[in-house]
């Protein structure tokens, strides 16, 4: 066990290694002049060679890699060329919280869901509870998130006026501040989230509601509510794990398009500033955060299903 | 997620696949109301310039009014005709869908059936970089292509495609893998035939199923991808009305009209919903495992 989280998070790190590489190398090998783009039309010669000096673009490829790399290594992503020279650290670390905190509740809004409606619809296969819970799954793989956003604008802050249309409040602010602030994009986003988790856990209990050691507890008498919920959904569960992990990129994609619509400066928001502004140390920075994010939490999903199923044992 | 009636197992379906597709549509209410609707679409599309009531670029004094007779679905803040200017950019929803889908498909395949058929070093080279771009998720891929390469439905159309691409890669090699050990494999070989042929005209029709169920999902993913991206303002240009860029331009004003900010995102959701009924009941038909996302 040991040695496997090792090797997991060496790999990890390895890939985070080529994903640096990547994204560094991509937006330098594709024709085109970033000075030119950044500067539009309005640039003077003056002003462009000082944006080249100032973006190191004069120097060898190799050089700007390794520069650029070992500032990496210790938390230097570059100064943003958009505004007031702000260490795109700085910024990035601002958007962080944001972004997990929006992760983190659509995580838990769509277990809300999928969990309560993949139970019911396998144990009532074919009824029509199963009919309509599959029918919303189908619909909730359907919708953009960035649609459903907007639905619950117009429904809860438009009309009802119950929760904020726009903006963020961090938690240090009060619970209910930073939460009110929270709930429309995180439904928006864990919905279609919800549809695929639920889905798995439908198709997971059917497997297991066929085992063995299912018609055993149902021989011992034991009631229905045990049956499911001590023996069938555990085991259910473990398929599900994995899926959560691939299902992540969903969850990042979506805070990404989500927090565009509540203006959220979010991760997401900066990313899509960043290109609109075309400030490329901060896209090339929100692009190696996101990506971070994604592998990090995939490790944390392999080592997770190491750990709640004992049957598999990494040597 | 639809339940068959169970198969008899002693018995496989021996009928060939055309046969069995139609006896799994007939059987299969949603596949049916999916394929209608994405029939329906794609008359839509192409008889935009026929059935559009109104040009979806033209600006008229007649601001933001409700649905009505005149304009069913509404008018924008420019005094534009929402039915208009949804017809108009069902067009490019399923142009892009389809185009997208092609060229992802075409270098996904070539690069998996290249990787599984020889192994080795192409093998290591070419899955090295799928799993690499396995640790983008596939939109943030989209999207930095789209910042590196810029906007517009060529730039658009190549970066989603670029961000599938390992989709395709990955199921074209698994079976590649299982097939290039079958007898009928050898049987090319001893004939002489070129890898090229044994790979592309022995090997490939055979592993046709899974890809045809990838690409039909792949067709929603691509959809949303570029509706995702023209509401960033990251996609076609401007005047081209398309679903994601005729919602973002609504949005400021979605308060006062409603309509500006459901009908867009309902166009979406009924083709992708369409695509997903009838890409499910293709992968029953076609017994195709059900991967992740």
């Amino acid at each position: 066990m040991g040695s496997y989280i090792l090797r997991r998070l060496v790999g990890s790190a390895l890939v985070m290694l080529a994903v640096a590489a990547l994204v560094f190398f991509m937006i330098r090998l594709v024709p085109g002049d970033p000075v030119a783009a950044m500067l539009a039309d309005a640039g003077s010669e003056e002003a462009r060679e000082a944006l080249t000096r100032k973006l190191g673009l004069d120097q060898p490829l190799v050089v700007q890699f390794w520069k650029w790399f070992t500032g990496l290594l210790q938390g230097d992503l570059g100064v943003s060329i958009f505004g007031n020279n702000q260490p795109v650290s700085t910024i990035l670390l601002e958007a962080l919280p944001r972004t997990m905190s929006l992760a983190f509740l659509s995580f838990v809004i769509a277990l809300v869901i999928a969990i309560p409606a993949g139970i019911l619809s396998a144990t009532r296969r074919n009824t029509a509870t199963d009919a309509t819970v599959s029918l919303f799954a189908f619909l909730g793989l359907s919708m953009p998130d960035f649609w459903l956003a907007i639905l619950l604008i117009i429904v809860f802050a438009a009309n009802l006026q119950w929760l904020p249309a726009i903006g963020y409040v961090p938690l240090s602010e009060g619970l209910w501040p930073w939460l009110s602030h929270l709930i429309l994009p995180s439904i928006a986003i864990g919905t279609g989230f919800s549809a695929i988790i639920a889905r798995m856990i439908r198709s997971s209990m059917l497997e297991v509601l066929r085992a063995d050691y299912m018609r055993t507890a149902a021989s011992k008498g034991l009631p229905m509510r045990v049956q499911m919920l001590r023996h069938a959904f555990p085991n259910a569960l473990i398929p599900v794990v994995t899926v959560i992990g691939i299902a992540f990129a969903l969850l990042i994609s979506g805070a990404v398009v989500v927090e565009n619509v509540f203006a959220i400066k979010g991760l997401g928001r900066v990313l899509i500033q960043g290109i609109q502004n075309r400030d490329y140390p901060v896209v090339q920075g929100a692009v190696l955060v996101v990506s971070a994010f994604f592998v990090l939490s995939n490790l944390v999903v392999d080592l997770l299903y190491a750990v709640i199923d004992p049957r598999i044992r990494y040597s | 997620m639809t339940d068959l009636p169970a198969k008899d197992l002693s018995e496989p379906d021996i009928r060939p696949a055309p046969s069995r597709l139609r006896a799994s549509f007939a059987r299969d209410r949603k596949a049916q109301v999916g394929l209608v609707i994405l029939l329906a679409f794609l008359l839509v599309a192409l008889l935009a310039p026929l059935i559009a009531p109104f040009d979806p670029n033209a600006m008229t004094l007649d601001m933001m009014s409700s649905p009505s007779l005149t304009h069913p679905l509404g008018t924008d803040d420019l005094g534009r005709d929402l039915l208009s200017r949804i017809i108009w950019g069902t067009q490019i929803s399923l142009f892009v869908g389809v185009s997208t889908v092609a060229l992802a498909l075409i270098l996904g395949v070539t690069l998996g059936v290249v990787a599984g058929y020889y192994g080795g070093w192409a093998d290591m080279i070419i899955m090295r970089y799928i799993d690499l771009q396995w640790a983008f998720p596939n939109f943030i891929i989209a999207i930095y292509l789209v910042a590196v390469f810029g906007t517009g439905l060529l730039n658009v159309i190549v970066a989603i495609a670029l961000a599938f691409l390992d989709d395709f890669a990955r199921v074209a090699r698994s079976m590649v893998l299982t097939l290039k050990e079958e007898q009928f494999v050898d049987a090319a070989r001893v004939q002489g035939f070129s890898d090229l042929r044994i790979m592309f005209r022995h090997i490939l029709p055979n592993a046709l199923a899974p890809i045809i169920v990838q690409a039909t999902v792949s067709v929603s993913y691509a959809i949303l991808g570029e509706a995702s991206l023209s509401f960033l303002g990251l996609g076609v240009r401007p005047d081209t009305p398309t679903w994601g860029l005729i919602l973002a331009d609504g949005r400021s004003f979605i308060s006062q009209a409603w309509w500006l900010g459901v009908f867009p995102g309902l166009a979406i959701m009924l083709v992708v919903l369409a695509i997903n009924f009838v890409g499910d009941a293709l992968r029953d038909a076609l017994d195709v495992r059900e991967t992740g996302p």
